[in-house]
């Protein structure tokens, strides 16, 4: 599961919803894995927006990866430009690309801050069935 | 033929012999693939996008999403897309196609978990008739809906659109999941390919206010070659047919049947009945 991903899910029992710890959800005894792909500059730039960015921070720290810059990054930092030549993906949309859809949590558990309630992640999908009684 | 909702609940049905049966036949792929395109082609997304893939199976829409424009003709591409679903043995097919985007082990009708205004849009085919039905006897299809559509619309952002393509089992079916949509705070319209005939398909076009749009499916088929707009709401003020306004004539002639047929002594109707009293002087 992309640390993106992770960025957007939130615990899915039904009392937490109103309560902020619910978000985000932190992993627990995670196996990390690294899945190439290309870089999409037109997507970080969009995303970048929804992004919350020391939440982001606190899931890297938490997983003992590389610190992100404090400051959130803007749409212009992404781009390099020179002079008559084409837009160039900076270092920073490099590095954003690698933490975000590069990087991601293959086995391990997703613990809820509000509830505890610990969803299992097993070769990369997360598991969110619920039983009955939490809906 | 009898429809695979009646037979079984979804996590049992699609077994490991089943999804495989689904994802080879080229068959189903070349009709799930043209789905998608005109779903895509109603999400009318401008560039690369987060999607969310409700019912994604074994990602047969979610390829087509991670392509390129070049390769096979998704416009704006490629997406990045998040895809849940209730089968596991679907999943276990994707991830053996080594999917590109992220998959969840996750119930429609138990909600959509994830933070308000996540994705650019919504797509699914072929599986929200599923949520019609409820397997235990504590849960309804109403609220299986309800949950999905809230969680749904909370999870787009503002200005966004989902698609999703089910086969309603009969014009009730399409009722309730309309309804359901709209209720949840969705622009909501039905469109309906080949109508009529075996191969008719229905899509579900919702959209969240905020955008460009005029707030519903008219806006999202304006300039569309090929689709005709019935207008199925009805006018807000107007009556329903067979309603009476409370003290009419046809009104006390109803109350006095429905005391009759309870037993009750009524008077005899005459000429004079529900007739205004004018005033004497």
């Amino acid at each position: 599961m992309k640390l993106l991903t992770l960025n957007f899910l939130t615990c899915a029992i039904k009392s937490c919803k109103s309560s902020p710890a619910s978000f985000p959800l932190h992993p627990r005894d995670a196996t990390l894995e690294i899945i190439e792909s290309d870089l999409n500059l037109a997507f970080l730039r969009n995303i970048l927006p929804r992004l919350m960015w020391s939440e982001l921070c606190t899931i890297t720290r938490e997983l003992g990866l590389p610190a992100l810059p404090e400051t959130v990054p803007t749409g212009e930092d992404m781009v390099e430009k020179k002079e008559g030549e084409e837009e160039v993906a900076s270092q920073t949309a490099k590095d954003l690309h690698r933490v975000l859809l590069e990087t991601g949590i293959r086995e391990g558990g997703l613990v809820c801050g509000n509830c505890g309630h610990e969803y299992k992640v097993l070769e990369g999908v997360g598991n969110f069935l619920l039983p009955g009684h939490l809906v | 033929m009898s429809r695979p909702e009646d037979t079984l609940p979804p996590d049992l049905f699609y077994n490991d012999s089943e999804s495989r049966k689904y994802t080879t036949s080229s068959r189903i792929q070349k009709i799930q693939s043209d789905m998608t395109h005109r779903a895509l082609s109603l999400l009318n997304l401008p560039s690369p996008s987060l999607i969310l893939d409700i019912g994604c199976g074994s990602g047969l829409s979610g390829e087509i999403l991670s392509g390129t424009e070049e390769h096979d003709g998704t416009p704006g591409g490629p997406h990045v897309w998040v895809g849940m679903d209730i089968s596991s043995s679907m999943l276990s097919v994707a991830l053996e196609k080594e999917v590109e985007g992220d998959l969840l082990l996750a119930d429609a009708g138990q909600g959509v978990p994830f933070r308000a205004g996540t994705f650019d849009a919504a797509i699914s085919i072929s599986a929200i008739q599923w949520l019609c039905n409820a397997e235990t006897s504590a849960d309804t299809p109403t609220s299986r809906l309800a949950r999905f559509f809230n969680g749904l619309y909370a999870s787009l952002r503002r200005g966004g659109r989902a698609v999703c393509q089910f086969y309603p089992k009969n014009e009730e079916q399409k009722k309730m999941i309309s309804s359901a949509a709209v209720k949840a705070g969705f622009g909501a319209g039905l469109l309906e390919d080949d109508e009529g005939t075996k191969n008719a398909k229905t899509y579900l076009v919702l959209t969240v206010g905020g955008g460009e749009l005029d707030g519903d499916i008219t806006g999202v088929v304006r300039g569309m070659d090929g689709v005709d707009v019935v207008e199925g709401r009805q006018k807000l003020g107007q009556r329903k047919r067979g309603e009476d306004k409370k003290g009419s004539k046809g009104w006390i002639l109803k109350k006095k049947e429905q005391m009759e047929r309870k037993g009750k002594v009524v008077k005899q109707n005459s000429k004079y009945t529900g007739r205004k009293r004018r005033i004497a002087f």
